[in-house]
């Protein structure tokens, strides 16, 4: 186990020696203690490497992820996970603003609630949050699900394109070209294993799937679901 | 882009270290604001006076004899306490607003900062460090404050242009964010006759909250109206004589976060502003809601939704 302080030591020279592992690296576990909402905390890895971070982070943690695991053991600021293209990354509080936008692969899991437009012109990312959403949610999203267990705020899926978004709460509002669609015997599996990796106990009948009207952008059938 | 830090405390021990635990989270908060600073400071009520906080240029000169002429103005005892660009004059209880007209006319040259009973205001261009050195911001005590660092977008890097705004008797405006319709509103409040001074645009959002509060609104209805007659981003945080409130815009993207405890509730632009704060690892901490009056007093019978005075 690496054990890094970002009160002693400095933010650059953490993600240089979290970028400087490889593939084989023997170095696969990290713990950052006293991140104190610092920025841009373990952003751009691309290692199999399993990152503990102690306490709450500021903006862009564990941004443009790949292949790592980011386990954060407090609350994360905006933008976390942004443009993620694979690995898992973990919140065990809330999450600010915009979490998992434009992310193209991976899980992000958050544990508490997650503020206003997660996953934001999502493109292929699986998000599961295990409260709420706040508003403009899933906006303009791509491809990818976004997995609300609480309640989700105004305007979901506003703009959308196609992605899938699961509420088992209520929904404040629908945005533009939002609709409420079936639910599946492969969206039930789809929810049932995102559920089952996230570590949420909810059932996948107990949600509402929703998605594009595909009224509002140039359809073209290869999109479709 | 600009920080905010607010402090409000509701343990009394805690009153002597306000200016202490204020000043870490606004230098925390220069990155996000290096041109200039400021801070709202209330400090305990004495109820024999009244006071003003004002700054000027030339402080050697402006300053020189103007208690006395103030006094000779307003017919009352008035001191006067420079502390570098500012100074506080403390005026007899009650007699602030008389006080203001009269500096006005007597004193033009000196800029009228805050007015009120336990308000005090301070702010400058500069890094925040430098800012709360020149006035010694650290080693005042009180039981709420606000501080701001500004990265000007909208206007000019003036001290005029910088935070807190005071929008009335012991109240004060701090904003992140820009807005949009400030033009128009300026022209609209002018026509109204509100004094509005500088071409900034958070000045206009102080002048509007005024104005609303001169035609009978309470603070609370003055922040609920803003969210309609305001165009633009805006994160707001006030304070009053006996309390702090903090409103957002509707689209709130201008990122706030906020703790609670036994001894205080503090707001700040990012978690980092917060992490020194005594028992923060075991505060409640949440962000605020968009468009939503949120407000905390001593008192009840100074909750926002009660006219002032």
């Amino acid at each position: 186990m690496q054990t890094y302080d970002l009160q002693a030591n400095s933010l650059r020279e953490l993600n240089a020696a979290l970028h400087a592992q490889t593939a084989d690296t023997n170095q696969t576990a990290w713990e950052i203690v006293n991140p104190r909402g610092s920025h841009a905390i373990a952003v751009g890895l691309d290692a199999p490497i399993e990152v503990e971070v102690k306490g709450s982070t500021g903006y862009y943690c564990a941004g443009m992820n790949k292949q790592a695991t980011v386990h954060v053991h407090g609350s994360a600021g905006p933008g976390v996970a942004e443009n993620m293209m694979s690995g898992t990354v973990v919140i065990e509080g809330d999450a600010s603003q915009y979490a998992g936008a434009t992310g193209h692969g991976g899980l992000l899991v958050i544990k508490g609630n997650a503020s206003s437009r997660c996953g934001i012109s999502m493109k292929g990312i699986d998000i599961v949050v295990h409260g709420n959403v706040g508003h403009m949610s899933a906006f303009m999203a791509q491809s990818g699900n976004l997995v609300v267990c609480g309640d989700a705020g105004d305007a979901l899926g506003d703009s959308i394109y196609e992605a899938r978004l699961f509420v088992r709460g209520s929904v404040k509002s629908l945005g533009a070209d939002c609709i409420e669609k079936e639910m599946r015997p492969e969206h039930l599996d789809i929810l049932r294993d995102l559920l089952e990796r996230a570590g949420s106990d909810a059932k996948p009948e107990e949600f509402k799937r929703y998605g594009s009207a595909r009224q509002l952008y140039n359809f073209k059938v290869d999109n479709a679901y | 882009m600009c920080g905010i830090v607010g402090l409000f405390l509701k343990d009394k021990a805690l009153e002597p270290q306000l200016g202490a635990l204020l000043t870490d989270m606004l230098i925390t908060m220069t990155d996000r604001g290096p041109d200039s600073a400021g801070i709202a400071i209330y400090g305990n009520e004495d109820r024999a006076a009244s006071k003003l906080t004002v700054q000027a240029e030339d402080g050697d000169t402006a300053f020189d004899g103007l208690a006395d002429r103030l006094g000779a103005a307003i017919d009352g005892e008035v001191s006067l306490s420079r502390n570098d660009t500012h100074a506080v004059l403390t005026v007899p209880a009650g007699k602030a607003e008389a006080a203001r007209a009269a500096l006005r006319e007597i004193a033009p040259d000196v800029r009228i900062m805050s007015f009120g009973d336990t308000l005090e205001i301070y702010k400058e261009v500069g890094l925040p460090k430098d800012v709360a050195d020149r006035f010694g911001l650290s080693s005042m005590s009180g039981t709420h404050g606000i501080g701001h660092t500004r990265m000007a977008t909208e206007s000019a890097v003036t001290t005029l242009g910088a935070h807190p705004f005071n929008t009335g008797s012991d109240q004060c405006l701090v904003h992140n964010g820009s807005l949009s319709n400030h033009n128009s509103l300026r022209r609209k409040l002018q026509r109204e006759g509100i004094h509005i001074e500088t071409q900034n645009d958070t000045e206009v959002g102080a002048a509007y909250l005024t104005w609303k509060m001169q035609n009978g609104a309470t603070l609370g209805e003055a922040l609920e109206a803003s969210l309609d007659d305001l165009d633009g981003f805006f994160n707001f945080v006030v304070g009053t004589k006996d309390g702090f409130g903090v409103v957002r815009d509707p689209i709130a993207c201008k990122p706030a976060v906020m703790a609670e405890t036994d001894q205080y509730v503090a707001f700040g632009s990012e978690y980092r502003a917060l992490v020194n704060l005594p028992g923060i690892e075991n505060a409640r901490v949440w962000e605020p809601e968009p468009a939503t009056v949120y407000f905390w007093t001593h008192a009840e019978a100074s909750n926002p939704n009660k006219k002032a005075a």
